[in-house]
């Protein structure tokens, strides 16, 4: 009981935060404003004649490139500038908590982010008749890319006490996620791994797992892909935590 | 209440605190004197559990630290060395995210926040985000914080460190009170506070105890008959030596 009542407090504190400071409002217009440039911009909502949110999916695993780490890079390192890192771990709680708290008060916050661009779905209803299946997939798809750049924010984040580098270092790492299923550099590097080298290479893609979720397609291997990226990232924040406090 | 024993930590090979070994009961009020990196908020954080000790044992209340330190830390307060809070919250916001993650729920939560406010006189700031506070109410509001759950054990670094003489009158008169049913730990380099809140205090220079007793001891060991002077006398022995070596 006191094992979720703990987290449940640390996630309430980090949602309560993006809202009493200006962080939230600014993030959902950036976001919404992005989205919507660009979808109707470069990704050729109107000229596709399709009654689809492709134009829309397309794209986000790009802006969350660089939206994602902006949200996830004060979780750490804010607590180590404040010194609040020192009350949070001396409460009587593991660290896990701690992280678990912090990661889905972002994983919720982003969500509703995603979540606020319904419009786009009414819009395209209202205009023919989509495949709704299809879009929820792609929403679904969109809230685990979400998640799992979070987490590799959080790592970076916990990394560092300047927000700065925890900021450009997590986005390098999504960066070379996305690049490994990207066609270009695929095309690019196929000349000399072959096509067996560039499944294996796109296998670790972001791109390629959310391909299959834009297509309407939950595959239980993509989905594993992502939440062991997430695992995998939130336990390296507790072993960075840990290895700072040692000393 | 408080046991340690063979203490020792050493960061990157330099050692910071050096078998320290002392204990606390209850109803005793401890200081713990020495000068500006003598290892005194390094002892703090290892026995609040926020950093791993290299060596030795504590227990707090017959709880490992490092074995058991969720049980632990439920019975100790902590007021770190520049009392930390998240900023953006307020007083009561913050008071009450304290008494969550201490797991208090209902009517004990209100009454714990309503105790530590009485207590701490936060009466008139509730309202107000902590970054507009002063230093002597950021001081008792983590204060309070650090009493919410009426710890039978409590770790104050420099307490009255940024007071002014009638806020540090009231924070010595609260932890002499408190100090009657507790056990108390406070570090501190203003010695006449010693003497004004101190049962014991031990001396802490480069990590190891350099003199240890009561407040009137120290007096009378030296040859002035104050605190000051023997503070000196004990803490300075090592730099004289050295000086003597090098001329």
């Amino acid at each position: 009981m006191n094992i979720f009542s703990a987290t449940r407090a640390i996630a309430a504190r980090e949602w309560r935060a993006y809202f009493e400071s200006p962080l939230a409002f600014v993030f959902l217009i950036a976001y919404l404003l992005l989205a919507g440039i660009f979808t109707f911009t470069f990704g050729g909502f109107f000229e596709r004649g399709d009654a689809s949110l492709a134009a829309f999916f397309n794209w986000m695993p790009w802006l969350f490139l660089f939206l994602v780490p902006a949200v996830g890079m004060r979780l750490w390192s804010e607590e180590h500038r404040l010194g609040t890192i020192e009350l949070l771990l001396t409460m009587p709680i593991a660290p896990w908590q701690a992280i678990l708290g912090k990661f889905l008060a972002s994983w919720a916050f982003l969500i509703l982010a995603i979540a606020l661009s319904f419009p786009m779905v009414l819009t395209v209803n209202w205009l023919g008749s989509p495949d709704n299946g299809t879009i929820l997939a792609g929403y679904v798809g969109c809230a685990l890319v979400a998640g799992t750049y979070l987490s590799i924010a959080s790592l970076a984040s916990a990394c560092t006490r300047n927000q700065v580098i925890a900021f450009i270092f997590s986005i390098m790492i999504c960066l070379l996620l996305n690049l490994l299923g990207f066609p270009p550099i695929l095309d690019l590097v196929g000349r000399w791994i072959g096509t067996e080298g560039i499944e294996v290479m796109a296998g670790f893609s972001v791109l390629s797992h959310f391909d299959g979720f834009q297509k309407g397609v939950l595959d239980s291997r993509d989905v594993i892909y992502f939440v062991s990226i997430s695992v995998f990232s939130l336990f390296a924040t507790g072993v960075v935590l840990r290895g700072h406090r040692a000393g | 209440m408080i046991k340690i024993q063979h203490l020792s930590k050493s960061f990157k090979g330099k050692l910071a605190v050096d078998d320290l070994s002392l204990e606390v009961g209850q109803g005793e009020v401890l200081g713990f004197l020495g000068p500006n990196g003598a290892g005194k908020s390094t002892t703090m954080r290892m026995i609040t559990g926020f950093i791993p000790p290299t060596g030795g044992s504590i227990s707090v209340c017959g709880f490992d630290v490092l074995k058991d330190p969720i049980s632990a830390k439920r019975k100790i307060g902590y007021l770190p060395e520049s009392a930390p809070s998240y900023q953006d919250m307020t007083v009561l916001s913050f008071l009450r995210f304290a008494a969550d993650i201490r797991g208090l729920a209902g009517v004990a939560r209100q009454d714990a926040v309503d105790r530590v406010i009485e207590l701490c006189q936060l009466q008139n700031v509730l309202r107000q985000t902590i970054d507009t506070l002063s230093k002597g109410f950021r001081q008792r509001t983590c204060l309070a914080q650090s009493l919410i759950h009426d710890p039978e054990v409590l770790i104050l670094d420099e307490p009255t460190d940024g007071l002014d003489p009638n806020q540090k009158h009231d924070m010595r008169q609260l932890i002499r009170e408190m100090g009657r049913t507790k056990s108390i730990i406070i570090s501190t380099h203003v010695l006449e506070e010693v003497e004004a809140v101190c049962n014991r205090a031990v001396i802490i220079s480069q990590g190891r105890i350099v003199a240890q007793g009561t407040p009137d001891e120290f007096k009378s060991r030296s040859k002035t008959g104050r605190i000051d002077d023997y503070f000196r006398e004990v803490t300075g022995a090592e730099r004289q030596t050295s000086e003597q070596l090098g001329a």
